[in-house]
């Protein structure tokens, strides 16, 4: 059949399809010569390469900071997401009826519903409950904002996850909670890592709630990468993006590994 | 689900049924009391806000007929979301097309190139972009360098920039629901055509283009809503000149604390978005189209 169909994609539409792809990926790598050029303002390398950028980087205590405390929230908000994400999934997947999937319906809220508008509603409340500019309401918003991402990717390993497994542990005498931990968590352990490095890199990406609930003490990185941009453009910053392409990347294989284990 | 609970009291035992039913509710209970106190209703509030300041009155809805600038970001905005969604879905459309006619090995290539632009930050995608575009930008200096042009082009900061830049971050998500579509498609139908006489470009158009459109309407809506909303890159790219919705509604609450302003395009904005969704309920699976189907 695969060969039948090659006979639909000429010559001209691959080459664009691939010219396309192409033009997603190479701009993002732009970053990594830019970062080592050897002049004082966003280039090309000129007169030979050079790391005094990624020296600035490693040296200034501003984006250092900035990095711990990304890297602090995204750890806290991930664990907030995956336990209750997962936890509801497995409820939700189990239950199975109207109101579960009504739960799930409205997960999809957040997903769906622009950033901008959540962060009002939720600058408002976070004055009320006094947490602006504090870790733990950083940590909360990212947290409850991940949950859905968390429960979407869970159900979908859940989805190939046979019931009867469980039913087999509990008439054979295990607990809710014991059919949790060694029955269907493992089952599912693939998925419940795709949602964690998942809800890990929304928190760490995450911009615009933290433009409205951060001010002095909170300067995470991607608001240190947003100001930046906006006042003063160094080849510093290319240093700091090509440093999160590296790690995304990373992360990627991660969960490329994860998921080619599940399927041996 | 009867039978099992009288199975429960016929051995003996305790009817577990109930009790496993609300283990399982307990599982669904931190989240969903999570997302209800620190989602749902912060989001609630942001309707409430815009009905009530600064009086109470549908006052603020007015402005969105009356006021110029509210006018002229909507138009912006509509037009950019328009053209975005316009060119993603066909660039998508010829990457998900190739994708399904690939070998093995260079779809896993080519997939690798749509998904990894999709965990890369947003804020590392824009800036990338900026060096590229801007005034003193790579693009700039290599055609200065050839010879091509002597001012520098005026590629960001206006609609163009913007533009570049959303189709850039739209364009997985436009490629994932084709791919998926016309996965469903049995190649045979188009083997058939050709066999039969028809054109390479006939049988497309007339064979596997139809049995394409429950994809395309579905990245088409999904790239439009996410376009509708997107902040972060629009506002890097448009350097503060050109301004769409989201920008527009974060400088009235930041900058000039018009929070009854902010919140009525906020509340419109969200709105909109489900009035679309509505009214495409019956035409594409959402629960599909966003990730849980």
């Amino acid at each position: 059949m695969a060969d039948e169909a090659r006979i639909g994609a000429a010559r001209s539409t691959r080459s664009l399809g691939w010219a396309i792809v192409l033009f997603l990926v190479l701009p993002i790598t732009i970053v990594v010569p830019v970062s080592l050029t050897d002049q004082r303002y966003l280039s090309l390398p000129q007169d030979g390469l050079s790391l005094r950028h990624y020296v600035n980087l490693f040296s200034s205590a501003e984006w250092l900071s900035s990095i711990a405390q990304s890297f602090v929230i995204a750890l806290g908000a991930a664990t907030i997401s995956v336990v209750t994400g997962t936890l509801c999934a497995i409820g939700c997947w189990r239950i199975g009826s109207r109101w579960s999937e009504l739960v799930r319906v409205l997960m999809l809220v957040p997903i769906i519903v622009p950033t901008i508008v959540y962060a009002l509603g939720l600058y408002r409340l976070w004055v009320q409950l006094d947490l602006l500019d504090s870790y733990f309401g950083v940590m909360l918003a990212h947290g409850v904002t991940g949950i859905p991402y968390v429960v979407v990717i869970v159900s979908t390993s859940l989805a190939s996850f046979d019931p009867r497994l469980e039913q087999a542990a509990r008439n054979l005498g295990a607990s809710v909670p014991y059919a949790l931990r060694r029955v269907i968590l493992p089952g599912i352990m693939p998925g419940v890592i795709s949602g964690a490095i998942f809800a890990f890199i929304h928190s760490w990406d995450e911009l615009v709630l933290v433009l409205f609930i951060a001010s002095r003490t909170i300067f995470t990185l991607p608001r240190r990468i947003w100001d930046g941009i906006n006042e003063h453009l160094d080849p510093t910053m290319a240093a700091v993006a090509a440093v999160l392409v590296v790690i995304t990347g990373l992360l990627l294989l991660l969960d490329m590994r994860a998921r080619r284990r599940a399927a041996e | 689900m009867t039978a099992h609970a009288e199975a429960g009291v016929l051995s003996g035992r305790r009817p577990f049924f109930r009790d496993q039913w609300n283990a399982y509710w307990l599982m669904v209970a931190p989240a969903a009391l999570l997302m209800a106190a620190f989602y749902f209703y912060p989001l609630v509030q942001v309707l409430w806000i815009s009905v009530t300041e600064p009086s109470p009155g549908l006052d603020n809805y007015a402005q969105l007929f009356t006021n110029l600038s509210i006018r002229r970001t909507l138009v912006t905005t509509a037009r950019i979301c328009v053209v975005t969604t316009a060119i993603t879905v066909v660039l998508g459309y010829v990457v998900a097309y190739v994708l399904v006619h690939a070998s093995p090995r260079a779809q896993r290539w080519l997939f690798l190139g749509v998904l990894v632009p999709l965990w890369i930050s947003v804020l590392v995608r824009a800036f990338a972009w900026v060096t590229l575009l801007a005034r003193e930008g790579l693009i700039n200096h290599a055609l200065r360098d050839a010879g091509l042009i002597d001012q520098p082009l005026a590629l960001i900061w206006n609609e163009l920039g913007i533009t570049i830049g959303m189709v850039h971050y739209m364009i997985p998500y436009a490629v994932l629901p084709l791919y998926a579509s016309m996965r469903d498609i049995d190649a045979r139908t188009v083997s058939a055509a050709r066999g039969l006489g028809a054109t390479r470009l006939y049988a497309f158009r007339r064979v596997f283009l139809p049995q394409s459109l429950p994809g395309i309407i579905g990245a088409t809506v999904l790239v439009f809503i996410f376009s509708l909303g997107f902040f972060v890159t629009p506002a890097i790219l448009g350097g503060g000149k050109t301004l769409m919705v989201a920008e527009f509604i974060s400088l009235q609450i930041l900058d000039l604390l018009r929070w009854g302003l902010g919140t009525m395009l906020a509340t419109s904005l969200v709105l909109f978005i489900f009035l679309l969704l509505a009214a495409l309920a019956r035409v594409v699976d959402l629960k599909r189209l966003f990730g849980a189907g």
